[in-house]
């Protein structure tokens, strides 16, 4: 897809004065945290297998080629086909060869936020095939022409009633005076409209939550259903996939399954999780008789041997969006790319680029709950610095920060100056907020406080605070 | 090779700052793959059989799939017939070819109607073999074979699922134990946690996104050991 995120605070303003979006993202405390805290109190291993699941990733990391070939390989041997595709264009023209020579109208989809990434609903179209998003969250998006908002939840920015509103508008075969006023009535819809697409569909497109070197065997996890009926039902089954998806070995994917429904959606397991390995073998009454890999790289490689390396062992659970506090108040869409949230601020910069996604890293309150709560340990509020930094290194940041930072290293590194102006400012910020103990302005920093308030400094500085506190230990 | 796959294999060599993978670095890669070792494993299903039994029950009605105890095979026509009249469903069943559903005697009750094969679109009822069944979150394993076609597991409405009590074991480690002692890595090996579920509407969980509405497990406590797969 075509990216937005250099648009971020136009995005983010206009998302702020949301209300039917911040009536949708209210359920994610409920839907999300609740449920993933209560899970995770009843698995009194969860640190020790964050701890193991970190450690696998990076095993697999540091030798990354040697699995990626074992796993082609192992494709080869039980009769599937692996493509190598560097780029988003190489990919995508993989993946159209194969449905052209099946002469494919029809393509049913899984959920992958690979494909998105790489536009192929577009692509497909463009060449007379129809994709067909079949997860109940991106079938709604699809018929509104809309982005996935969130990486698990793609239509969590909508409200119910929207919802109705566009089956009412594009189901136009069904009676126009049909209820559809609940998740029930809209769910039964949905089931119904795609049974004849899933039935009738040439190919089936799916990601995968994991590549398995040792067997050659891709994995699915989801609840619908939909993944396992659009790679069973069609002749051709085309998994697409990235390069740090792949693990070493059936058990390697058992331990990180333990930590991704448990961190996502807060169940003990997600309903379907599938292994799927070559195509169908003699005597099977179904399933494709083609199984492709498509394996896309797009910048991950690159991040090798950097400090946003560790964005690689990423699962996309989810729980760093979940607990987000600017996710929760802008939503994904505002993010402007696939990835939105932490994960997005930490990775989109390396896959996309600092010029475009610049404002991702910057919109953060180093809260640090997304690194808190991320089952592969990813240190995300550092990662954002280190773009941070980049990007002020390559002077791409607005010059009142540039200014402002300036201006602060120049009297930092004048303790008698900075001490001055620090109370200075302290005293009169204190001054400021004292009536209501936050500040709702702040001269030049607009842009942050118009959204949030900055807590009113008490009139201390810090540096008088810790000296008051170490005569006091002393006493 | 394509250009591609050394493009792709190249960039990762040079972002990890070496070139092939060789020696020990490399022995060490085939030796993961080649001997699996468990990582750890939780202590929730080191319990003695009887209660992984039951573990597997509260686990698996958690996530709203429903579970019948049996005593023996002959009581399973009885107990399918049920559960399809207590839901005022028709008396009819889509059953796998499968040699591990042999020693059900069908034609005890007359009045289900009972064909073989994969699924159509027409089935409305499922009866499958498990190959194994994962106390640690109540999930079943189903692998696939000629025998045991997967669409069974997905397009009808109802899944009915015929468990033997020997075939419950801990945990996803040790169903991957029991699948590779049967051979070859089977095409399709399907996890199964209840029934299919969304919750993509304002995140309230509707049961029967795509898959099947309803997800029954007929746990025969004395079928004996039907091996695995
Ligand atoms: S960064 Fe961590 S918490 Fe966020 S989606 Fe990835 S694995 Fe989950």
């Amino acid at each position: 897809m075509q990216p937005t995120s250099h648009a971020f605070v136009e995005n983010a303003h206009r998302a702020l004065n949301d209300a039917q979006l911040h009536a949708a993202l209210g359920h994610m405390k409920a839907g999300f945290q609740d449920k993933r805290a209560a899970t995770i109190a009843r698995m009194p291993e969860f640190e020790d297998l964050r701890d193991q699941g970190r450690a696998i990733k990076n095993h697999t990391l540091a030798h990354l080629d040697a699995y990626l070939e074992r796993f082609e390989a192992k494709v080869t041997e039980t009769g599937g086909r692996v493509h190598w595709a560097p780029t988003p264009a190489e990919a995508r023209d993989a993946i159209l060869k194969i449905c052209q020579a099946a002469g494919a109208r029809t393509v049913t989809k899984g959920k992958s936020m690979i494909a998105e990434e790489i536009a192929l609903n577009e692509h497909l179209a463009a060449n007379g095939i129809e994709p067909i998003e079949t997860d109940l969250g991106e079938y709604i998006i699809q018929l509104r022409g809309e982005l996935p908002s969130h990486i698990i939840a793609p239509a969590i920015h909508l409200v119910k009633e929207q919802v109705a509103e566009s089956f009412y508008a594009h189901h136009t075969e069904l009676d126009p005076k049909r209820p559809l006023d609940d998740a029930r009535a809209l769910t039964d819809e949905a089931r119904a409209m795609l049974r004849q697409r899933f039935l009738a569909a040439d190919v089936g497109i799916t990601g995968a939550n994991f590549l398995i070197a040792e067997t050659g065997s891709t994995v699915i996890v989801t609840n619908e259903g939909n993944g396992d009926l659009t790679q069973n039902l069609p002749r051709i089954h085309i998994v697409i996939a990235s390069i740090e998806k792949v693990v070493p070995t059936l058990e390697d994917s058992a331990t990180i399954l333990r930590l991704l429904a448990r961190s996502a959606t807060g169940q003990e397991y997600s309903a379907y999780t599938t292994f799927s390995t070559g195509p169908k073998r003699p005597g099977d009454l179904d399933g494709p008789d083609e199984f492709h890999v498509v394996i896309l790289d797009n910048g991950r490689s690159a991040l090798l041997g950097t400090p946003a390396q560790e964005t690689l062992r990423c699962i996309r659970c989810g729980a760093c969006m979940n607990h987000c506090p600017i996710y929760a108040s802008v939503g994904g869409h505002a993010y402007g790319w696939v990835i939105p949230g932490p994960i997005g601020a930490a990775i989109n910069p390396g896959l996309i680029g600092l010029e475009e996604a610049g404002h991702l890293p910057n919109a953060s309150t180093f809260c640090g709950r997304c690194e808190s709560v991320c089952p592969m340990r990813i240190p995300l509020p550092s990662i954002m610095r280190h773009w941070r930094e980049r990007q002020h290194e390559r002077k791409l940041s607005p010059g009142t920060v540039r200014a402002g930072l300036g201006l602060w290293a120049w009297a930092a590194r004048r303790p008698r100056l900075y001490r001055f102006g620090t109370r200075l400012a302290a005293a009169l910020l204190g001054r400021l907020g004292r009536r209501r103990g936050r500040l709702k302005r702040l001269p030049l920093a607009g842009g942050w406080t118009d959204w949030r308030d900055l807590p009113a400094p008490e009139g201390r500085t810090f540096q008088q605070h810790w000296a008051a506190r170490r005569s006091g230990a002393g006493r | 090779m394509s250009a591609g796959r050394e493009r792709i294999l190249g960039g990762i060599r040079k972002g990890l700052g070496r070139g092939k993978l060789e020696g020990e670095a490399l022995a060490a890669v085939e030796a993961r793959l080649s001997a699996p070792a468990r990582n750890l494993i939780p202590r929730r299903t080191a319990l003695p059989t009887a209660e992984l039994v039951d573990l597997f029950e509260k686990m698996a009605t958690d996530v709203a799939a429903t579970l019948r105890r049996v005593a023996g095979p002959d009581d399973v026509p009885d107990a399918v017939a049920e559960f399809l009249a207590g839901l005022n469903l028709p008396s009819e069943i889509k059953a796998a070819p499968d040699p591990r559903l042999d020693d059900i005697p069908w034609s005890k009750r007359p009045t289900l109607a009972v064909s073989h094969g994969a699924a159509a679109d027409s089935d409305l009822t499922a009866v499958t073999a498990a190959t194994a069944a994962i106390a640690e979150t109540g999930t079943l394993m189903l692998a696939s074979s000629a025998a045991a076609p997967t669409r069974l597991n997905f397009l009808p409405d109802n899944h009915i699922v015929v468990l033997r009590a020997g075939q419950v074991t801990g945990t996803y480690e040790d169903g991957w134990d029991l699948v590779r002692a049967a051979g070859a890595l089977p095409r399709t090996v399907n996890f199964v946690t209840g029934p299919s579920r969304t919750g993509d509407i304002e995140q309230k969980i509707q049961l029967g996104a795509h898959g099947p509405r309803r997800l029954h497990i007929i746990l025969v406590e004395d079928g004996g050991e039907t091996g695995s797969s």
